[in-house]
């Protein structure tokens, strides 16, 4: 394959842009079975972005964000064929391990799934996994972590408690945290606010744009307004096939696509 | 026009909870009668074994005189049986359901294996038994010691403790296993660290449960040899030994009345280390009980 990923100008866009992208996807095809979910998927991830995904349920969403750390090869009966370059490598070169893909690319997911531990040892966890046993280092990043996830100030009195007594919100950005504490290069969030009541909503909403200053991120979200509001660049998905993936602010002003406009007009979806 | 009737509604209000209540009048029959044969068992042990009840009881050996008979053989074997059955069935037990849960491809024979595991829990004690006779006494050449009845006491119960365990695996959610395997965890650190520690109450709730059932067993340790009148504990893994159900067995055959006494007494300890049994498996059900 050739690589000439680095510098190259992030497909379609009205106004081609010089970033670098994280991720190059391209022909990525992928089965449940011989339910053909995802279509000659072509895409490039930015760096330092917010790029959101939409469309309706079942088009694809989920199960695109989970190829990119690999998540989707736990259901047996997927088949995928393609490629995504990551950073240079192929993710599905055998020698790229996908322990070490999921350092690069955490997840945060769409129903708040804290560990049945403490607060402390969630953040904690990720580190731990990879070894590292000082516990002055792993002070520091618990509270780095927190911090920036923006939850230090609610829990920074109660680490040794159980996650579980904690509320919704504060359980997802405690997920987020977790995320953060394996410094990863991209992030993948997947509908991280369906769960979560609007002012919750908010601050996660507020977390994503402080966030995109150090993190790439990738976000499924169902709401309109959220990808408007936070995302710069959006792909609408339907039925398994990116139908349009451009500039947010285009997308929502002005979409090429005729299903594209339908869908954010409301019209079906 | 309404679709519903409002008066006929009406009429079959009364049946409707007449039949509710009925419903109600059976099953509090059903567990009184339960309870009421329990009662007139208990009374009658209570009655029967508390005189002989004592200090001397638990502590002496057993003995042709009724007075001086005691039971403190057959308690100290049935500790050293459960020594070796507790580590052995555990361990080969939950090693067992944590591979099937999460290892085994879900294929044919991974089903046919499951399957058997589970018929094998409704087994006879007595075939467990012979198995053990000649396995462990005769080819193993273990002879009839602690060490061949407490691996057939292992046996015995290692089906319940795989199933037990492979329930209190499943019901790990799956989300935190997907969170761990998201943060780059391997397959092992997501087991030992999250999987294991998460479903270990519900095993070990299932282990001492498993383990209470061996302690009143008494089929596989006769076949397996174990002796009925002892006049001493056993010193390590080889000795020979009884256990408390067939010293009770053994008291319960006698003609004498008196034994019969005794054998009560026996009864009331063996309870006894049934209840705490399952005192502890209870606390740790409820102390370990996590919300998901
Ligand atoms: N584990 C699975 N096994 C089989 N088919 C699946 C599985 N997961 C998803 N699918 C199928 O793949 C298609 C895409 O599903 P996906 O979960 O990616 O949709 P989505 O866009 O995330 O939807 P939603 O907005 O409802 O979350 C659907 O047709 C779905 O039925
Ligand atoms: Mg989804």
């Amino acid at each position: 394959m050739d690589i000439t990923i680095n510098k190259k100008s992030v497909q379609k866009g009205k106004e081609e842009q010089e970033v670098t992208p994280v991720f190059n996807i391209n022909n990525l095809n992928l089965w449940y079975g011989q339910d053909h979910a995802l279509k000659d998927i072509k895409f490039d991830i930015p760096e330092k972005q917010v790029t959101a995904i939409i469309g309706p349920s079942g088009c694809g969403k989920s199960t695109f964000i989970k190829t990119l750390n690999r998540m989707v090869e736990m259901v047996p009966i997927v088949r995928m064929s393609g490629e995504i370059i990551y950073r240079d490598k192929n993710i599905f070169d055998p020698k790229y391990g996908v322990e070490e893909l999921r350092t690069q690319v955490g997840m945060v997911f769409q129903k708040p799934n804290p560990f049945p531990k403490s607060i402390y040892d969630n953040v904690a966890y990720g580190p731990r996994i990879h070894g590292i046993k000082n516990k002055k280092v792993l002070d520091e990043v618990v509270e780095k972590s927190l911090r920036g996830a923006a939850i230090w100030d609610e829990v920074k009195d109660r680490l040794n408690e159980n996650a579980f007594g904690l509320s919704g919100g504060q359980q997802q950005r405690l997920c987020i945290a977790r995320c953060l504490a394996i410094e990863p290069d991209v992030i993948l969030m997947d509908e991280p606010t369906s769960a979560l009541d609007p002012i919750s909503t908010l601050k996660v909403e507020e977390l994503v744009q402080e966030l995109k200053k150090e993190y790439s991120i990738v976000i499924v979200t169902h709401n309109m307004q959220q990808a408007a509001r936070i995302s710069d660049r959006t792909a609408f998905f339907l039925n398994g096939e990116v139908v349009e993936y451009t500039d947010t602010s285009t997308l929502f002003s002005n979409p090429s696509d005729k299903r594209t406009e339908d869908y954010i007009t409301g019209r079906f979806g | 026009m309404a679709l519903i009737n409002k008066e006929s509604v009406k009429k079959k209000m009364g049946s409707r909870i007449a039949a509710n209540n009925f419903a109600k009048f059976l099953f509090i029959l059903a567990t009184s009668f339960s309870l009421l044969v329990l009662g007139v068992l208990l009374f009658r042990i209570l009655d029967e074994g508390l005189p002989y009840l004592s200090l001397d009881f638990i502590t002496s050996f057993a003995s042709r005189l009724p007075e001086r008979a005691g039971i403190w053989a057959a308690l100290v074997g049935t500790i050293w049986i459960m020594t070796v059955t507790a580590p052995v069935s555990f361990i080969l037990g939950v090693g067992t359901a944590i591979y099937l849960e999460e290892y085994a491809k879900k294929n044919a024979f991974t089903k046919f294996v499951q399957i058997n595991i589970a018929n094998l829990a409704g087994v006879p004690s007595i075939v467990f038994g012979l198995l053990g006779l000649t396995i462990f006494v005769r080819l193993a050449g273990l002879g009839s010691s602690v060490l061949a009845g407490g691996l057939t006491m292992s046996l015995l119960i290692l089906p319940v403790i795989v199933v037990a365990s492979q329930e209190a695996i499943r019901t790990v959610p799956k989300e935190i296993r997907e969170a761990s395997f998201g943060m780059g965890a391997t397959k092992w650190q997501t087991i030992r660290r999250i999987v294991f520690p998460a479903a270990l109450p519900g095993i070990l709730t299932g282990t001492i449960l498993a383990l209470s059932r061996a302690v009143g067993e008494t089929a596989p340790l006769l076949v397996v040899g174990a002796l009925a009148y002892v006049a001493f504990v056993p010193e390590n893994l080889l000795s020979s030994f009884t256990v408390l159900p067939i010293q009770l067995y053994n008291w319960t055959s006698r003609p004498q009345e008196d034994f019969h006494m005794l054998a009560a007494s026996g009864i009331i300890i063996l309870m006894i280390i049934l209840l705490i049994m399952n005192s502890i498996a209870v606390y740790i059900r409820n102390k370990f009980h996590k919300r998901f």
